[in-house]
């Protein structure tokens, strides 16, 4: 019992603060210090206590028990992930202050709503049924959806925050139906029950087949992937770029755990060999054409993102445009469908994480009423603001995939996975969508340095701006130049 | 013929009939009340096949806060008699009867045939419309699920408020 309370504490934890942040809301006032540096304090707990949690023994796959029905895995991945997102919420918590006070008002209500959507993420990353995966999902879901658009004065914000909304909670409905076929197909919502089962050969491929299709919709939608990618670049365009940040990096991480999650138990990698039926044959080109399926998904998802970035004029829809290419190199570990594949993506959406959002902070700080995100504002930033200079040309060489920084062997990870497990091609798409890529992150740092402007822009205000950039700028350094000891821990805790 | 036959048979043939003079009766009022009273025969239905909770949430969601919400909006349109409109026919009518009928033949031949599901057990069938049933259920093996979903309401709650407050202070 009180293992189990240890090892849970990063979700009680949340679940229990991102209430209470409410009531320290309610209870201080005028004094906006008070709520937010609470729900810092309490995303740091978070952080602390999956740190704690990580480093215990425990087995791999995690740590099942009766008290919670099943419903919940504790440890292993899922305090990794843990993390990663109390991180990417105190990041965006301490880039808003500063970006709400200038383009809006400071609403109290900004932090307890990042609060509930790292809540969301975290019982994503802890599900261990179909039902608490579901309400992960949609928790983070309806958190973004007022996150988009929380400057309801602004108009882009308002048409991205409803056609968001409109879009995502049709997607969700797909996302359910899916999870209704495979309850059907199986006649159980607990993950290893459903692997069990399908191992066994004690299923209806048919319902198991619509199911997958149904969900794969769903999370290919949340993930921004072809062909459900078309809200992306509109919503995180039009939304405040600190949410912006926050929604294109660790919603993405979230939506890409539930691929994982999913695709762990639904598509087996081992078809048990004593029970070679036609029903287990049936099984094993179930699970290779949806593989090949999510592998074509995969290939449009990073040409697509990357054709559209190469023609933009405006570095918040750019940015907006290579997350979707993004989602198409993560999905390249569903594709491979095995430890290297998922410790791949473990490995690539940290370092995505911190480039994407320590880029979309320094958007953040230069546009100002909604202007300054076209490419000519950035000219000659080097002569004024160096530092701001020398951090994006770092983010945009990490983002194009150039080493020494985290986003090269994230990449390196997933590529050889795709071609371990017999995607070559994918593999070729991939690198060659890259190179594309690098058009337009150089072309950013070529703009920032070598074109010059007479009157060149003047930054106001960074203030609290500064330790999501430091954040960011040590884990895309670190995880570039030492990335072994975060690829052994994502290896072995898959 | 048991006495739970004939409820059942009288409660079906209101529900049919009330569902009747919810389509046809011109003015909006007298089809809301007929769909109120059809409501409340469906949850007759339900407690007939032992479904007591499903009748009560059919009584306190549809018959109370559902019809009151119709009300209201037939009260804030201010709506009288309707007026007769050139009939067409569209292609939504034309596939909904063909989907009702395609329901009617599937229920039927479930009926004619006499299926039976592998695993039904009449008694564990009967015990799961239980309100006791479900507690138990919800607040021992779904008491994570359920507790989540109280976060997602208050997040769902805070968040329409942030949307629609109405003064910028």
């Amino acid at each position: 019992m009180s293992m189990e309370i240890i090892y849970g504490m990063p979700l009680f934890l949340i679940a229990a603060l991102s209430v209470i942040v409410l009531l320290v809301d309610a209870f201080t006032g005028k004094n906006k210090a008070v709520a937010y540096y609470f729900s810092i304090i309490s995303l740091l707990a978070v952080a602390v206590s999956a740190a704690i949690s990580l480093n215990t023994n425990i087995p791999k796959s995690g740590f099942d028990t009766t008290i919670t029905g099943n419903n919940i895995t504790f440890g292993g991945y899922a305090a990794f992930f843990d993390i990663i997102f109390s991180l990417a919420g105190v990041m965006t918590i301490f880039a808003s202050k500063p970006y709400m006070k200038r383009e809006f008002k400071e609403y109290k209500e900004y932090y307890s709503l990042v609060m509930f959507a790292v809540a969301g993420m975290i019982m994503v990353s802890h599900a261990n049924s179909m039902l608490m995966l579901f309400i992960g999902i949609e928790l983070m879901s309806f958190s973004f959806y007022v996150l988009a658009g929380f400057i309801r004065t602004r108009i882009t914000a308002v048409e991205s925050s409803l056609k968001y909304f409109l879009l995502g909670s049709f997607a969700s409905g797909f996302l359910v139906y899916g999870i209704a076929m495979i309850y059907g197909a199986t006649g159980s919502m607990i993950l290893p029950d459903i692997l069990n089962k399908i191992t066994t050969g004690n299923f209806d491929i048919t319902y198991l087949k619509v199911g997958f299709a149904l969900m794969l919709v769903g999370l290919a939608f949340k993930a921004a992937a072809f062909p459900f990618h078309q809200w992306a670049p509109d919503v995180y365009h039009g939304a405040p770029t600190v949410s912006t940040g926050f929604m294109s990096t660790a919603g993405k991480a979230a939506a890409l755990i539930a691929f994982v999650i999913v695709a762990k138990s639904v598509l087996p990698v081992n078809i048990s060999v004593e029970s070679v039926t036609s029903g287990s044959l049936e099984l094993s080109k179930f699970t290779d054409s949806a593989r090949m399926v999510i592998a074509v998904i995969s290939a449009i998802t990073m040409l697509i993102g990357n054709i559209s970035a190469l023609v933009q004029k405006n570095v918040k829809r750019m940015l907006a445009y290579s997350s979707v290419a993004h989602a198409g190199y993560l999905l390249m570990g569903i594709v491979a469908n095995n430890q290297d594949g998922w410790a791949g993506i473990m490995f690539y959406a940290t370092a995505y994480l911190f480039m994407q959002i320590g880029s979309f902070v320094i958007v953040g700080i230069i546009e100002q009423n909604n202007e300054r995100m076209n490419f000519d504002d950035y000219t000659g930033l080097r002569k004024n603001h160096p530092w701001i200079a020398a951090l994006m040309a770092i983010f945009m060489f990490s983002l194009a995939g150039i080493p020494p920084f985290a986003g090269f062997p994230g990449k390196y990870m997933l590529f050889v996975a795709a071609v371990e497990s017999g995607y070559t091609w994918l593999t070729i798409i991939a690198v060659i969508s890259s190179v594309i890529s690098m058009y337009f992150y150089i072309g950013l740092v070529l703009t920032m340095y070598f074109k010059d402007n007479e009157n060149g822009l003047i930054i106001t205000d960074i203030s609290s701006a500064k330790i999501p950039l430091a954040i960011s700028f040590v884990f895309v350094f670190l995880l570039g130049i030492l990335p072994g000891s975060l690829i052994d821990l994502a290896k072995s805790l898959f | 013929m048991t006495l739970s036959v004939v409820l059942f048979a009288v409660l079906s043939i209101l529900a049919i009939a009330s569902a009747l003079v919810t389509i046809t009766s011109k003015h909006p009022i007298r089809s809301a009340m007929g769909l109120v009273f059809h409501f409340f025969m469906l949850a007759g239905l339900y407690l007939t096949l032992s479904a007591q909770f499903i009748a009560a949430l059919q009584v306190l969601v549809y018959a109370g806060a559902i019809m009151v919400l119709v009300i209201f909006v037939i009260m804030l349109l201010n709506l009288g008699d309707e007026e007769k409109l050139k009939y067409k026919v569209n292609p939504r009518q034309v596939i909904g009867i063909f989907l009702g009928a395609a329901l009617l033949v599937m229920l039927g031949t479930i009926y004619v045939t006499n299926v039976s599901v592998a695993g039904f057990n009449k008694e564990i069938a009967a015990n799961i419309g239980t309100a006791q049933f479900l507690g138990n259920e919800l607040y021992t093996k779904y008491i994570f699920p359920v507790e989540a979903i109280g976060i997602l309401l208050t997040a769902a709650i805070v968040g329409a408020i942030v949307l629609a407050k109405r003064k910028l202070n």
